[in-house]
């Protein structure tokens, strides 16, 4: 530790005391989040209490001529938290309290470490619930959900984050605080609100946010469809979508994954199916069953040898469980995996899949999908172990293939984990050098000098050159 | 997008010309500045995709129609103009609750920069988070950031029913927590429209539970609607009073005089200074039309 990282370590602990980490330990917990991407590296980390507290963090580590990382539950699979330069590390996890619920206006405001599922439990017995319902749920944060943009199965009818985002109260990175968006309709001035969600800590640090609450459906029906193969339960899809149905979620696993499922939570997942298709829709009781009876049929035109319709909550709730604990459930395949996340348009979902295996079968890699199929939103898993030699290199390539498939096909390069370090090197396949230009522009709007969560997000070459210094690349970092 | 690249370039004021239906919006733009038009049609339209690529020069008019040969809609208003200029203002339809924000129904945006090169954010699936979201900076930005020339549409089927009630006695505020989902709730100070849409028995039920707070007859549409938007909370709407319709649990306001200038907090406005600056250095775009 140098002269000037006591200096700054001193300075915060002025005003956090020992809320203040900088031990060895807590810092190389705090190198990475869920993604696979490793060799950040922490400097001093603050568990910060309150907007204030936030506040005077980002002045001091501004007057040390230090970066800020705010960090939520660390559950971002696109390295978006990694601390690049050992900035300080903004913890907003004790920031978790739900600070009121207006149930007739229909907003919370909410602290950003309050965890998503935390929120909707807090709702249910109001009869409302925080529509995002990312995989993630039992542990991510509200203001990750914002810097993220995040989705889940049911974004499909609901929208992602940002359509449930009505105010945000932000500490820039000059250390300004600043309430973006508002309560009403349509708040005044440029939509700084909008684009502040799915800013990946970007555009500076959450500090409180007014969602909006949803009152939930009086009726529900869960069903799930058995197919042969992938390609049927991806037709199914682009089917119910093209027939004029917006389901509350549409989810299919293939049967690798389905077994896997089955065999960790006992769900009752057919495991002699091809691909299963979990369809929800909810509304009013009359509605519902029509649609769940027009699900049914189409997914019979396309090839479905079973369907099966949730008889009570308990068995809907059970066969979540099972589309929710998939990425767990991948363990007893392989000690690591590496999900991708890409979107294609819903008619080339079944192409796509099918490109996704030859390329899996290209790196001799095993992969398994489990994804958001009503939004085109692609999640292959590639499994590996990663003692083996040369194994990343591998996983690596066989990922950008995905990416590019993706691209060819007319979809992007994200659908919800965000571009983080992960997909920066692909944004000039997406976008170009003008595109990017007009991205960082924005950027620098909010943050002239980059010193909110810098090296991410936009390709190196177009960050900001007094920070790029900062970006020695770790060990071990991809790309 | 070249054409319209090549009639804005690179100097000199310029302004996009719409229907200029809402043309009093943000102040008069500068009499020097170059008036262009921006490129007109459909691009490509998908329905089973439920996404369209349009040109902003195109009339709402004339999307509203070709989506609904296919059965949808979108979230744009049908106050007549373009689906350009609806975009600059930002203004949602008045079924918003039913339609959707506009906001988050621009998937991608396609614009001719300050220094006239052609800009796109955002991508062309109905989910996408890849990069800095530059749609939502131009939907409402008047223009004075980018000139925008095509946009990636979500659209939605039409519901299979669509009805329209009307109450002199029933408590408009009430509406939302005794129906699901209604897509309009208008009042006007004396009586109350409710707009009720989805599958033939929904509806019934619907209106079922609406019947239990008043006294309705079906009407053939909503209110019409005076010039000017006013933008409230939903909470500030009840204390509304004169001539106007209010979106109940939207809190959007149609009045004949426009909203007095709503103070913007510095730092907003400080951030706001920067982007027009990143954008738009020279001040050429729009000039004299004025978001903040």
């Amino acid at each position: 530790m140098t002269a000037t990282d006591d200096a700054l370590l001193a300075d915060l602990r002025r005003v956090l005391g020992d809320r203040v980490r900088a031990d060895s330990a807590e810092r190389a917990l705090l190198r990475r989040d869920a993604s696979v991407f490793e060799g950040g590296s922490a400097g001093p980390t603050c568990l910060c209490e309150s907007t204030e507290e936030v506040q005077q963090v980002v002045q001091i580590a501004l007057a040390h001529n230090r970066a800020v990382v705010p960090r939520g539950a660390g559950t971002g699979l696109a390295g978006g938290a990694i601390p690049l330069g050992a900035p300080v590390v903004v913890s907003l996890s004790r920031m978790n309290r739900i600070l009121e619920v207006d149930t007739e206006a229909r907003i919370a405001w909410v602290e950003p470490g309050v965890v998503n599922l935390d929120l909707t439990k807090h709702l249910t017995p109001l009869g409302y619930h925080f529509a995002p319902d990312p995989s993630s749920q039992q542990v991510c944060t509200i203001g990750g959900n914002v810097g993220n943009n995040s989705g889940g199965p049911h974004c499909l009818a609901y929208g992602v984050t940002n359509a449930h985002i009505l105010a945000i109260e932000v500490v820039l990175a000059d250390g300004e605080v600043v309430t973006l968006g508002g309560l009403d309709a349509e708040p005044a001035g440029y939509d700084l609100r909008g684009v502040f969600v799915g800013g990946e800590g970007m555009l500076g640090i959450t500090t409180k946010v007014a969602v909006r609450i949803t009152p939930n459906p009086p009726a529900v029906r869960t069903l799930l469809l058995s197919f042969d193969t992938p390609r049927d339960a991806a037709a199914t899809v682009s089917a119910v979508i093209a027939a004029g149905i917006v389901p509350a979620a549409m989810e299919v696993m293939d049967q690798r994954i389905t077994i896997a499922v089955e065999n960790y939570v006992n769900v009752g997942y057919p495991k002699d199916a091809g691909a299963v298709l979990l369809a929800e829709v909810d509304g009013l009781p009359d509605g519902v069953e029509i649609d769940a009876q027009r699900i049914s049929e189409i997914g019979r035109e396309h090839g479905a040898t079973d369907v099966r319709q949730a008889e009570s909550d308990e068995e809907r709730m059970l066969l979540w469980k099972g589309r929710k604990t998939a990425f767990g459930a991948v363990a007893q395949i392989a000690p690591n995996y590496y999900l991708h996340d890409t979107v294609v348009p819903r008619s080339k979902l079944a192409d796509t899949l099918e490109e996704v295996y030859r390329i899996a079968d290209e790196y001799d890699l095993a992969v398994v999908n489990v994804f958001h199929a009503g939004d085109g939103n692609l999640h292959p898993l590639l499994l590996f172990n990663g003692q083996e030699p040369g194994i990343y290199d591998r996983v690596h390539a066989a990922g950008a293939k995905i990416v590019e498939a993706s691209l060819a096909a007319g979809g992007v390069l994200s659908g919800e984990h965000g571009i983080g370090v992960e997909k920066q090197p692909y944004m000039h396949l997406m976008f170009t050098d003008d595109d990017l230009d007009h991205q960082e522009r924005l950027r620098h709007a909010f943050d002239p000098a980059c010193r909110s969560n810098p090296g991410k997000v936009i390709p190196v070459g177009h960050s900001c050159a007094d920070i790029q210094s900062l970006r020695v690349t770790p060990e071990g970092v991809w790309g | 997008m070249n054409e319209f690249a090549e009639r804005i370039g690179s100097s000199g004021p310029v302004t996009v010309a719409g229907g200029k239906t809402r043309w009093h919006l943000g102040g008069d733009v500068h009499p020097e500045a170059r008036e262009v038009q921006a490129p007109t049609g459909v691009v490509s339209y998908d329905p089973a995709e439920m996404t369209v690529k349009v040109n902003a020069g195109t009339t709402t008019a004339e999307l509203t129609s070709v989506l609904a040969e296919s059965g949808q809609r979108c979230a744009l208003p049908e106050r007549g103009g373009t689906v350009g200029g609806s975009l600059a203002v930002g203004e949602n339809h008045v079924e918003v609750l039913g339609r959707g924000w506009l906001t988050t129904s621009v998937l991608q945006v396609s614009y001719i920069s300050a220094e006239g090169k052609i800009v796109r954010g955002g991508g062309p699936t109905v989910k996408n988070v890849s990069g800095f979201d530059l749609p939502r900076l131009l939907v409402g930005s008047l223009g004075t950031l980018g000139l925008i020339g095509e946009v990636i549409l979500r659209t939605n089927p039409i519901p299979p029913q669509s009805q329209w009630f009307e109450s002199n006695d029933a408590d408009p505020f009430a509406v939302t927590s005794k129906v699901l989902r209604p897509s309009a709730v208008l009042w006007n100070g004396a009586s109350t429209r409710v707009l009720l849409e989805g599958h033939e028995l929904d509806v019934a039920s619907s209106k079922k539970s609406l019947f239990d707070i008043g006294s309705w007859n079906e009407v053939t549409g909503g209110f019409d609607l005076p010039k000017h938007r006013w933008s409230l909370t939903p909470t500030e709407l009840k204390t509304c009073t004169g001539t106007f319709v209010a979106s109940v649990a939207v809190g959007t306001v149609w009045r004949d005089e426009p909203q007095p200038a709503r103070a913007l907090p510095q730092s907003v406005i400080d951030i706001s200074t920067r982007l027009k600056a990143n954008f738009d250095p020279t001040g050429r775009l729009n000039p004299g039309r004025r978001v903040f």
